[in-house]
């Protein structure tokens, strides 16, 4: 062979840490292509931030929108129905992966696979059947309207904060479901039998084994649907209600229908730092996950006859959804 | 033990709860929380699109009227539209996030984490911002991109690419090493051994991750309401504008439009997938 080090050895070594110059010029091309498409723009976004219409750079805009009441309400607004949001979905996604798990029924599977189906869907679509739900006309009021002849009928919050609420749970409870599904089917089942054979009864069970295992799953999940809920548009544009802005709302009416772009930024960068420290965080739990649910499984093997169902790695993310 | 794993999970399952009634129970809660909540979304998106009018329990008038409008005009060009992009930006975030994911593999293990970080970046951002972000850059020279159908699909290229990195980078972690190591040991360059054996074992793993990647940006709302010009509507834009105006009905058909391709194209993906997991 000629002096060349073959690839395997090559990227062994860069495994065990010793770089060579070559890994780094490959990793180039891809980077350079996101610096120009993403991370480029994003610092102008910033630039443009604290860069005010009359000319110079200060914080001056900044002080300008936090000054205004509109942006003090899409913050509460932003984070109280994300965290409405999540919790939401963390308590419906367990409630609902618990039962597919370990009360099984015939079809629980296929619902578990209709459930991914979600996550290849746009979420939009979940605000507007929801208009045929409970819209001003729909089934909900329609019934109603039948039933007691009344002129039109009692539900009418599809455009308040609480029609946002219910789209996003809808929306972000398979996002919770599947990691946690997917770290029930790795679960140790000894330490399950060993607690009912002793006499443990199911809610102690769930409580005190089950549960501390998939707690890392249902944090990972907790974090991303977090992140995800703070940055929705989709759904709150498709309510239409004139009083529910959040962040992102507030940046698309700032840019195209004002046309204040630098107030625009501003807002961009503070829900920008809110999603993406949210998301270091998810990042931070991450591995723990990864640890815990491949600690479960019987090795290598137990993870392919999975077909890689549980993808540790992937945690909440729709890495497969629909397509299996 | 080749099996083991689902005997062992049958188990299980049938000692959290033993009692049947309690089981019974148990499933009557779970499909009274289920079908309301997300089988019904679904369904009703359906009916109203064959329907003219929804003021009772049921839809009524029914007719193919909204269907028959999809075949022609503004909506059949918004679906085309929105194939075009999902196909450019699924192939290009594909090609990004694979060379990404390969690179990064081979770096040392601090410089992969704040490769893999920078990749994945785009999935903490909101889509809105990416689309301003777009918009800011790409309205002033060198690059002047704003109000043309390459910018809306850079925007969906820069959203999915995070998908299609981490699917990739969650195959990679999987694939055994043996086979790229014995490959190279028998004498293969390094670019062989990425050809004929890295990328057929990852082939379905890159399958899938290019149907979630056409999959989302078929249903990318947010940054194309930012960027679309107006002679490139997708067809999440065209909903929209169906709905914004109060044509709930032909919003639906559009609706359906979008979800039955979509699937089509995730079928269509998922055969091909088991097709190369085969070889």
């Amino acid at each position: 062979m000629t002096g060349e080090p073959s690839f395997g050895a090559r990227s062994t070594a860069a495994r065990t840490g010793a770089p060579g110059s070559w890994p780094y010029l490959w990793a180039l091309p891809p980077l350079a292509a996101l610096g120009l498409v993403f991370l480029y723009p994003l610092a102008l976004v910033a630039w443009q931030s604290v860069s005010p219409e009359d000319g110079g750079h200060s914080l001056a805009p900044y002080a300008e929108v936090f000054a205004e009441t509109s942006f003090g309400t899409a913050l509460t607004h932003t984070v109280l129905i994300a965290a409405g949001a999540t919790a939401g979905a963390l308590l419906l996604g367990l409630a609902l992966s618990l039962v597919i798990a370990f009360v099984p029924f015939p079809g629980g599977r296929a619902l578990a696979r209709f459930i991914d189906l979600f996550l290849a869907f746009p979420s939009f679509l979940i605000t507007l059947a929801l208009l045929f739900l409970y819209g001003t006309v729909g089934i909900a009021n329609g019934v109603w309207t039948d039933l007691t002849g009344a002129s039109h009928g009692p539900l009418d919050f599809l455009h308040t904060p609480w029609g946002v609420l219910l789209a996003e749970v809808t929306y972000f409870t398979p996002f919770v479901m599947r990691p946690l599904l997917a770290a029930f089917s790795q679960m140790d089942t000894g330490q399950l039998e060993a607690a009912a054979s002793l006499g443990a009864r199911p809610w102690r069970i769930v409580r005190t084994v089950i549960l501390p295992e998939a707690l890392p799953a249902l944090a990972a999940g907790g974090a991303l649907v977090l992140v995800l809920c703070l940055n929705e548009f989709g759904i709150v544009l498709f309510t239409g209600a004139k009083d529910v802005v959040t962040l992102p709302v507030l940046v698309y009416s700032k840019a195209l229908l004002d046309g204040d772009y630098t107030g625009a930024c501003v807002v961009a960068v503070v829900n920008i730092a809110l999603s993406v420290a949210l998301y270091a965080l998810y990042r931070a739990v991450m591995p723990r996950t990864t640890r815990t649910t491949t600690a479960g499984s019987s090795g290598r093997t137990a993870g392919a006859r999975n077909g890689g169902r549980a993808a540790p790695r992937t945690g909440g993310v729709p890495h497969r959804a629909g397509v299996q | 033990m080749a099996a083991a794993p689902l005997p062992a999970q049958e188990v299980c399952r049938t000692v959290l709860v033993s009692s049947k009634p309690a089981r019974r129970v148990l499933h009557v809660l779970f499909l009274a929380l289920f079908l309301p909540l997300f089988a019904l979304p679904l369904l009703v998106i359906v009916a109203a699109s064959f329907a003219t009018n929804w003021s009772g329990a049921l839809p009524s008038g029914a007719t193919l009227a909204h269907y028959r409008e999809l075949a022609r005009g503004d909506a059949l060009t918004a679906l085309l539209t929105s194939l075009g992009t999902a196909l450019a930006a699924s192939l290009a975030a594909l090609t990004a996030g694979t060379w990404a994911a390969l690179a990064a593999q081979r770096l040392g293990r601090r410089a992969r984490r704040v490769l893999d970080g920078l990749f994945l970046l785009p999935l903490a951002v909101p889509s809105v911002v990416v689309g301003l972000a777009l918009l800011v850059a790409f309205s002033r020279p060198p690059l002047l991109l704003n109000g043309t159908p390459q910018i809306v699909i850079l925007a969906h290229t820069v959203l999915v690419t995070a998908f299609a990195h981490q699917s990739v980078t969650a195959a990679l972690a999987r694939l055994d090493p043996a086979y790229e190591q014995s490959a190279a040991g028998l004498g293969a360059r390094p670019g062989y051994v990425l050809w004929r054996v890295k990328l057929p074992l990852l082939l379905p793993s890159l399958t899938a991750a290019a149907g979630l990647c056409f999959a989302l940006s078929m249903g990318e709302l947010s940054a194309t309401m930012m960027l679309y010009p107006p002679d490139w509507l997708p067809l999440p834009v065209q909903i929209f504008a169906a709905t914004d105006r109060g044509a709930l009905f032909s919003g639906a058909a559009l609706a359906v439009a979008l979800m039955a391709t979509t699937l089509l194209v995730l079928l269509a993906v998922s055969r091909l997938r088991t097709r190369a997991g085969y070889r």
